[in-house]
């Protein structure tokens, strides 16, 4: 009965928050990530009740508004008045009462309601076929890992998408190699933050193939807000397609080049990995697909011929304060690395 | 004390009367004075916090912006925070508290005098220290700058290894500074109201400002202690290598922010009770109708209080605790929204009935009824877990706390000022200056704020220096950032009115607003002693006694 209330409440109320949210409902993935346009099971568990808190809100505040309205309206001095006092009311017992038990009622409600959502979300059991993701946050980025597909990669999260019949959800293990970040890309799930030496779990089932933004979410030093995110979700098969093109290793595919013996002889390799090579860095991204990218920096910029030339010149110019020096290689070098890196898809 | 000082000023008649003045406020331990020392000096910090506010915005106007670098830019924001939490809303709290308590209880002074201006200069150097940090932070061989680690200095990017140089240092050792101010104006307050009560002035016949002060007090002293103890602990790891939030050698960036918001959400209620406060004069005064259910309201009062420290947890929904967890700060978290609705229609029901005179003081609470529910009712939206999980750090959130900080808490020391300001200087504020001012700064204030929480539900983070265009927020900033010029124009109106009334207002008399409380039958402004001889009260509104001989309250009682 409670429920069906609600729910009636809840369609009653889409018109009011469609026009609140401001944009139209896609029904797909979006650069405006609207929080009232969730396409995975957890953000639309959020969503409901979030709709649910809005509703409850907008009722309080029409009646309380139109109380305080009526009285300003209604007991304002008039301007023939004889300057006498009103009678004196001193309080109702009755009245604070109400007030007191009626407030409470709708908190009751609240509470059961945000205590169902929150086991619904949190304590989701992980199915055994899950994908099973590792990211760890680093000043300013992201650092991806696939335990079980053996995949590293950096600030775009691919995941495949849930269709009906067949439900894949994708699993993460948040952790921080050195401040507090957090994981938010609103269409898909709600926040929660990679905190060194804790280990945190959330998940996300994207329903809509496509490009998902998200941004760090913890102020986390100079750059927080060029830690940006993308989650691309993949048709199934697409999906199996991304890993096999990822599991792929570099020796296999690039041969010997100027480029890359320059790359292996500066300190390139100090930070950054090439999976097959001697190239072992963790402090900087994976480089092993670089070029299958679609920003740079962690999103600072896109991932082109030209922006890589300029990323690799001085990072500083497209990021300001990222932890990537300024390498002042010569001009020649520079061709000659970034032709290498070109290689790495 | 007052004698002595005037045997020192009479005493050097060599000096100007500029340096004698000056003399006077660095040694002077009258609660008015300080009162009012506190209010300027808090009202200067909000003036340089609201500059810096600006450049942020300013930065903010368009996406892609470059007129400040990412690194001035984190300092903007966490000097602007802490600047408002600290230095602004603390001392003007401490500054009406030790104005009014004495006045309202009917007592020549505070308890502790000279703890009074102890407590006041220690905030003030506390605030000089912070500002300090731009010149000397990075020690003598840098140039300079201040904290970057946002008001709530989340740990480990204080830890040493994320944070060199001395700016971290600055913020602990200035707030350590200002914080011991507030305990000991805290303890003051508490000994004052308890034993310099005049005569028939019994608990239950404080006026509510008093009571609110009280409450207030005791939650600076439990609040206080836990931010006191973190920053201690956090110089610790700072200078002598102990671990209590170094992650790198096992210790917990998670007991950071437990110790921090279990001083943090208090401090909220810290500031917003002596609004409430405020408002408790205010309304029943301009509606010519006692307080609706005074026992009640202090009973809300308390209550809110005890709840409050129960509810820290739910700015940290988002690390990662286990749903018990959330659940129980996400219910204790719903159980503030029920004193504080008693409260909202207490003043209602105070309106109700009434003969409202809209004045100065009145209007302000009006604007703060409206804007105070509507941040209540976003706080309860936070307060849904699921829901906070999206909303938490977004700019849903900064909407949400300066509707609670600046529509609130602003707005109700605005109308206290216009209230009390006549009190203190013996004249009155223009009334054409404070009209523009209070649709100057009401128009300002929704046009910046009213678009950030659309902003924070489209996915727009809080404290990014920059964003991309497209993302849907360019809109929001805009409208947002055009909404400070209104507010700036605003508060040049209410200085030039605070100025312009000081030299030529029209005089106040004792009691421009025929009020009922014990400051109001002193003279304005008060003499040294306050009163000629000690009142003796038999109701809470003893002026409504002398003026209603006919009809007394006490009769009620």
């Amino acid at each position: 009965m409670l429920r069906r209330l609600l729910s009636d409440r809840m369609r009653a109320l889409a018109l009011a928050h469609a026009l609140l949210a401001s944009t139209a409902y896609a029904g797909a993935p979006d650069k405006v990530t609207n929080i009232f346009n969730p396409l995975s099971t957890p953000a639309e568990a959020a969503h409901r009740v979030a709709l649910l808190t809005l509703a409850v809100c907008a009722v309080i505040f029409i009646t309380v508004a139109c109380l305080l309205i009526y009285a300003i309206v209604r007991f304002r001095r008039r301007r023939e008045d004889d300057e006498s006092e009103p009678s004196q009311i001193y309080g109702s017992n009755q009245i604070e009462l109400a007030w007191t038990v009626l407030p409470i009622l709708i908190v009751v409600v609240l509470i059961l309601v945000t205590a169902r959502t929150i086991a619904d979300i949190e304590d989701y059991p992980r199915p055994t076929d899950a994908i099973k993701v590792t990211i760890v946050g680093r000043q300013w980025w992201w650092d991806i890992r696939y335990p079980d597909l053996g995949i590293v990669t950096a600030n775009e999260l691919h995941v495949p998408i849930s269709e009906s019949g067949r439900r894949q959800p994708t699993f993460l293990t948040l952790e921080s190699a050195d401040v507090a970040h957090s994981f938010w890309v609103p269409q898909l799930a709600g926040k929660t933050d990679l905190i060194p030496n804790r280990v945190n779990r959330m998940w996300i089932e994207p329903k809509q193939a496509g490009v998902y933004l998200g941004n760090c979410a913890e102020y986390c030093g100079t750059q927080h807000a060029k830690m940006r995110l993308r989650v691309i979700a993949h048709p199934p098969e697409e999906f199996a397609r991304w890993v096999e093109s990822q599991r792929r290793h570099e020796a296999e595919a690039t041969p010997a080049s100027a480029g890359r013996e320059r790359f292996f002889s500066t300190s390139c390799v100090n930070c950054h990995a090439v999976q097959g090579t001697s190239a072992k860095g963790t402090f900087g991204p994976d480089l092993t697909h670089l070029m299958s990218r679609e920003t740079l920096g962690s999103g600072a910029a896109p991932n082109n011929p030209e922006t890589l030339r300029v990323w690799v010149r001085n990072p500083q110019a497209i990021k300001e304060g990222c932890l990537m020096p300024d390498m002042r290689l010569s001009d020649q070098d520079l061709d000659q690395i970034v032709a290498y890196l070109l290689t790495l898809k | 004390m007052a004698t002595r000082e005037f045997a020192l000023t009479t005493g050097t008649g060599t000096l100007s009367t500029a340096t004698l003045r000056l003399h006077d406020l660095v040694v002077t331990t009258d609660h008015k004075k300080l009162g009012l020392m506190y209010v300027g000096a808090g009202l200067v910090f909000f003036i340089v916090a609201g500059l810096l506010a600006s450049v942020m915005r300013f930065q903010l106007v368009t996406p892609n912006n470059g007129a400040v670098s990412p690194q001035v830019f984190n300092r903007l924001f966490t000097m602007h925070g802490t600047t408002m939490v600290f230095l602004v809303g603390m001392p003007i709290i401490a500054g009406l508290m030790n104005y009014l308590v004495p006045l309202m209880i009917g007592a020549r002074d505070m308890a502790f005098p000279r703890l009074n201006a102890f407590g006041f200069w220690m905030f003030f150097f506390g605030g000089l220290l912070l500002y300090f940090s731009y010149l000397g932070a990075p020690g003598i061989t840098g140039a300079g700058s201040a904290p970057d680690v946002g008001w709530f200095a989340y740990s480990p990017l204080t830890a040493r290894a994320f944070s060199r140089g001395h700016s971290t240092d600055y913020w602990i050792l200035s707030l350590l500074l200002s914080g011991v101010g507030s305990v000991v104006s805290a303890i003051n307050v508490i000994a004052t109201a308890v034993s310099m009560r005049c005569r028939g002035m019994t608990m239950m016949r404080l006026p509510l400002f008093v009571w609110l002060s009280i409450v207030t007090s005791f939650m600076i002293l439990l609040a206080l202690a836990s931010l006191s103890a973190a920053q201690i602990m956090l110089l610790l790891d700072r200078f002598l290598g102990a671990r209590f939030f170094d992650t790198q050698a096992g210790g917990s960036a998670v007991l950071w922010q437990h110790f921090f918001w279990i001083f943090g959400h208090p401090e909220v209620y810290i500031l917003i009770i002596p609004a409430f406060a405020c408002l408790s004069e205010i309304v029943p005064v301009f509606s010519r109708k006692p307080i609706f259910g005074y026992p009640i309201m202090v009973a809300a009062t308390v209550m809110i209080a005890f709840i409050s420290m129960g509810v820290w947890a739910h700015h940290m929904f988002t690390v990662g605790m286990t749903s018990v967890g959330n659940t129980f700060f996400a219910a204790s978290t719903f159980l503030v929204a029920v004193p504080t609705g008693i409260k909202i229609f207490n003043w209602l029901g105070t309106m109700y009935g009434g003969k409202l005179r809209f004045e100065l003081p009145m209007l302000f609470c009006i604007g703060f009824l409206f804007q105070f529910l509507i941040a209540g009712l976003t706080g309860v939206m936070l307060g849904v877990a699921p829901f906070n999980w999206q909303l938490h750090d977004s700019y849903f959130v900064v909407a949400h706390f300066h509707y609670t900080l600046v529509g609130g808490f602003l707005f109700a020391i605005f109308a206290g000022i216009y209230y009390w300001y006549p009190k203190a200087v013996g004249r009155m504020l223009g009334r054409r200056l404070g009209i523009w001012h209070f649709w100057l700064f009401a128009i300002g204030f929704h046009l910046t704020f009213d678009p950030q929480h659309i902003a924070g539900m489209l996915g727009m983070p809080r404290r990014i220096y920059t964003y991309d265009a497209g993302r849907g927020w360019e809109v929001y900033n805009l409208i947002s950032s055009v909404g400070v010029a209104a507010q700036g124009a605003g508060i040049v109106c209410f200085v030039v009115n605070l100025v312009r009334s000081y030299l030529k207002g029209e005089p106040a008399g004792e009691d421009p607003w025929d009020a009922w409380t014990l400051e109001w039958s002193t003279t304005s402004p008060p003499p040294d002693y306050n009163f000629e001889t000690l009142p003796v009260v038999r109701s809470r509104r003893p002026l409504w006694d002398l003026k209603h001989p006919e009809d007394p309250d006490w009769r009620y009682e």
